[in-house]
């Protein structure tokens, strides 16, 4: 492959990868994003590449190996083009009569459509399933597209037409201002506004500035950014270099998490490719602009994801913040001028770029502007990755969306923002979401995990889970993070264990104004959030907790009993056979009991039981 | 100890210092673990204090000082993993395999770790055994994956 020297080169590329596509081919993609692996999708994608080499028409028919589709739970997805079938739960056996019957003669496989809880209705296109309809893919859009290891595919659906754009026709100050326009906040959590940022950047003195991109996506139950990287990691890149010229940096890592093996993989390959054709490099696309990025790759602490933490890691030592007094934007990496945006917020830049900041402007909420991608998981029908706009409501989320409630139990709250954040009950559900109204609703928006829970979930275990999370993940250096959070940590334990008292919950609150008030860094400063948003909304369950020694979710081990319900139990003998401590008793076809004094409360017979007769009180 | 290869990675990264955590990586990758006399090693070509790099090699998780066993198994315990039953599966491999998380079997077979997400938040609970997902788990299908490596196991040792 020749270099690409000048925009007109770029261009000219474009053309001759767009006319190599055969206008009738047929594409069927496989989704090879991290669920649908776990589903088989590499199986599948194996035995439509074989069964086509043998029997297909090549000319015909193009495979595709693409990024993340989002609707995790329903995969392994599929997908055929330009019909626009969705195919989901594909096992390798579908292959043949999907290329004998759909690709070859057009007809749909009925039992491989996502059927509508609903209505029952079988639906045929993407864009007619309710997970998909009431959202608006921008950014998430091309993984669909494209296969992430081919910067060909990037290239066809007008990949590197921002940068192209952005150095030809722009001044470095033109994008700052039109990133500033378009209203962009970053997409890691705090919602800083990302022009601003590029602008203090831009002006900060030094000569040379660094430029980062933070995939060191820690927060549990979030997962957009590893599927970004993975999935389009060309987005990503074009969105750092774009900044980079804007602010003059000249050198920029990708610094992605240790437990992300395929992003580092992908993101590694689409820079070697970037940097063989020159769209990284010396003088880029003959503009005299010279930038190149490497990938860093973490160490597993969720530190790390803080800038200032995240910066000592690249430059290779233990990970822990410092005081921010002096920004990163003025010193950062090296000491040196460093602008760090996420990967989503990277990945909105070529987007604002191609169709104009008053575009991106238009959409979203007074304050924030634009689409947020949001991974909807926990207890809920739905789960997967969304993409919708700003301002849409928590309900429309949960409910339009992610269908509601996963087994028969109702929808009690939903968690957002991670460690740092809260949950919020679902008497707020008509909240807007944005950045400043989860704020006000004692959360944040994060980096846009939203975890679904109901009444199986036990608010006190929460708080206690996040406690000890980031009592686990906190890096030691400031000592009310490092006791503090111990101590909130031991006072949990106990309230879980029936042996809280009255004065704990007063004693949690106090504590935990003292950890955020004197913490260094934003894990600290944010750390007593979860509890105290579950203080906030569900003080009634603490107090269970403490007076009856009741857990009414019926999740803490010390203050629950199992037992066998006379009415449904049906005798069939699975709960016996699966308890490990032998704790059941009766014949075969006759009730059984649970031995209270050998019960584990492992929970496996609840597990097995199909009649669902075991009750946990 | 052959430690050619440690001379090795810390060529390729041109005896950087801030190359630490990367020089790190791949000497676990080559041996697995991070040995003591492969840490020395780095210590005096990168010219740098043994203490500086135990103290890296200790802060990062994804670091062990001691030999891992032959088949790894990684139970996710983010939140969404969390709230779906995580716990539940936590007590029943920790009864299975008769070790804490972080922890390798006597016998070398099993190495035990719990993460905080492995980001496949959507399937979850998800255990993550030599490299494959899997989804949806629950306590039962969790003794199954472990009860099936050692039925293999067995089965190659008849064989041999």
């Amino acid at each position: 492959m020749r270099k690409i020297k000048s925009v007109s080169d770029l261009e000219r590329w474009r053309e001759t990868i767009l006319s190599k596509q055969n206008q009738d081919e047929v594409v069927v993609s496989v989704c090879g994003g991290t669920g649908c692996h776990a589903y088989g999708c590499k199986k599948v994608r194996d035995e439509f590449a074989k069964a086509i080499k043998k029997n297909g028409d090549l000319e015909k028919i193009r495979l595709r190996f693409t990024g993340c589709r989002g609707f995790c739970e329903r995969g392994p997805i599929v997908t055929i083009q330009p019909q626009g079938i969705f195919y989901q739960r594909v096992q390798e056996k579908d292959v043949p009569l999907i290329l004998s019957e759909t690709v070859e003669k057009g007809k749909i496989l009925e039992d491989l459509l996502y059927e509508d809880a609903i209505t029952k209705r079988k639906v045929t296109s993407e864009k007619e399933i309710p997970f998909y309809k009431a959202q608006n893919r921008l950014v998430l859009e091309n993984n669909g597209l494209i296969e992430p290891t081919k910067i060909e595919d990037y290239i066809g659906i007008g990949g590197y037409q921002a940068l192209s754009k952005a150095l030809s026709q722009m001044k470095p100050e033109q994008i700052i201002d039109e990133v500033n326009a378009s209203g962009l906040r970053g997409r890691g959590g705090a919602g800083f506004p990302t022009g601003k940022k590029w602008e203090d950047c831009r002006n900060a003195p030094g000569d040379i500035k660094y430029i980062i991109c933070n995939c060191d996506e820690g927060d549990p139950g979030a997962y957009m950014d590893r599927s970004l990287l993975e999935g389009n990691p060309h987005s990503v890149l074009e969105g750092m270099i774009v900044g980079a010229y804007a602010i003059g940096g000249s050198h920029g890592y990708i610094y992605v998490r240790h437990e992300y093996p395929l992003a580092c993989k992908n993101a590694e390959t689409a820079i070697q490719q970037a940097r063989k054709i020159g769209l990284l490099g010396k003088n880029i696309l003959g503009s005299g602009f010279d930038f190149d990025v490497e990938i860093a790759e973490g160490g597993g602490a969720f530190v790390c994801g803080e800038s200032t933490a995240l910066i000592a890691s690249i430059e290779g030592r233990v990970g822990e913040p410092r005081s921010k007094q002096i920004h990163t934007v003025e010193q950062g990496l090296w000491g040196k001028p460093t602008n760090i945006n996420n990967v989503e917020t990277w990945a909105n830049v070529p987007l604002i770029i191609n169709k104009g900041s008053q575009w991106f402007f238009s959409i979203g909420t007074e304050k924030s502007k634009g689409t947020k991608i949001f991974s909807l998981v926990g207890k809920v029908k739905n789960t997967g990755l969304v993409e919708v706009p700003m301002g849409i409501t928590l309900k429309k989320i949960i409910f339009d969306i992610g269908g509601g409630q996963q087994d028969g139990r109702k929808i009690k709250a939903v968690q957002t923002g991670g460690p740092s954040g809260g949950c919020i009950p679902a008497s707020l559900f008509d909240l807007p979401v944005d950045f400043d109204s989860l704020t006000q609703a004692g959360s944040m928006m994060g980096s846009g995990g939203m975890i679904v829970m109901d009444e199986g979930t036990c608010m006190v275990d929460v708080a206690k889970y996040f406690v000890h999370f980031l009592e686990e993940e906190s890096c030691g250096k400031c000592l009310p993070c490092r006791e503090g959070l111990k101590r909130m940590g031991e006072i949990l334990d106990r309230i879980t264990e029936g042996k809280g008292d009255e004065e704990d919950l007063s004693l949690l609150e106090e504590l935990a104004e003292v950890v955020a008030d004197t913490s260094l860094c934003g894990l600290g400063k944010t750390a007593p959030n979860p509890v105290l948003s579950a203080l906030r909304y569900f003080r009634p369950e603490f107090e269970a907790h403490i007076h009856q020694k009741r857990c009414p979710a019926g999740v803490c081990t010390s203050l629950i009993q199992y037992s066998i319900s006379e009415t449904d139990c049906t005798g069939c003998g699975a709960c016996a056979k699966v308890c490990p401590t032998q704790a059941i008793e009766g014949e075969k076809k006759k009730i059984h009991l649970i031995l209270a004094e050998i019960c584990s409360k492992c929970g496996s017979c609840k597990d097995v039981c199909k009649s669902n007769a075991v009750i946990v009180q | 100890m052959d430690l050619k290869s440690v001379d090795l990675i810390v060529d390729k990264h041109q005896e950087k210092r801030t190359a630490l955590i990367s020089i790190l990586h791949d000497v676990q990758d080559r041996y697995k673990y991070l040995p003591e006399e492969a840490l020395k090693m780095v210590a005096s070509r990168l010219r740098m204090d043994i203490n500086e790099i135990y103290g890296v090699a200790t802060f990062y998780k994804s670091f062990s000082l001691v030999p891992k066993g032959k088949h790894s198994v990684t139970l996710c315990l983010g939140t969404a993993c969390h709230v779906r039953g995580g716990p539940k599966i936590l007590r029943e491999l920790k009864t299975l395999l008769n070790i804490e998380p972080g922890q390798t079997t006597p016998d070398k077979q099993f190495s035990f770790n719990v993460v905080n997400c492995l980001g496949v938040c959507a399937i979850g609970p998800v255990m993550f055994v030599d490299g494959k997902f899997y989804g949806e788990m629950n306590s039962l299908k969790a003794k199954r994956v472990i009860e099936k490596i050692n039925k293999n196991k067995r089965k190659s040792g008849v064989k041999s």
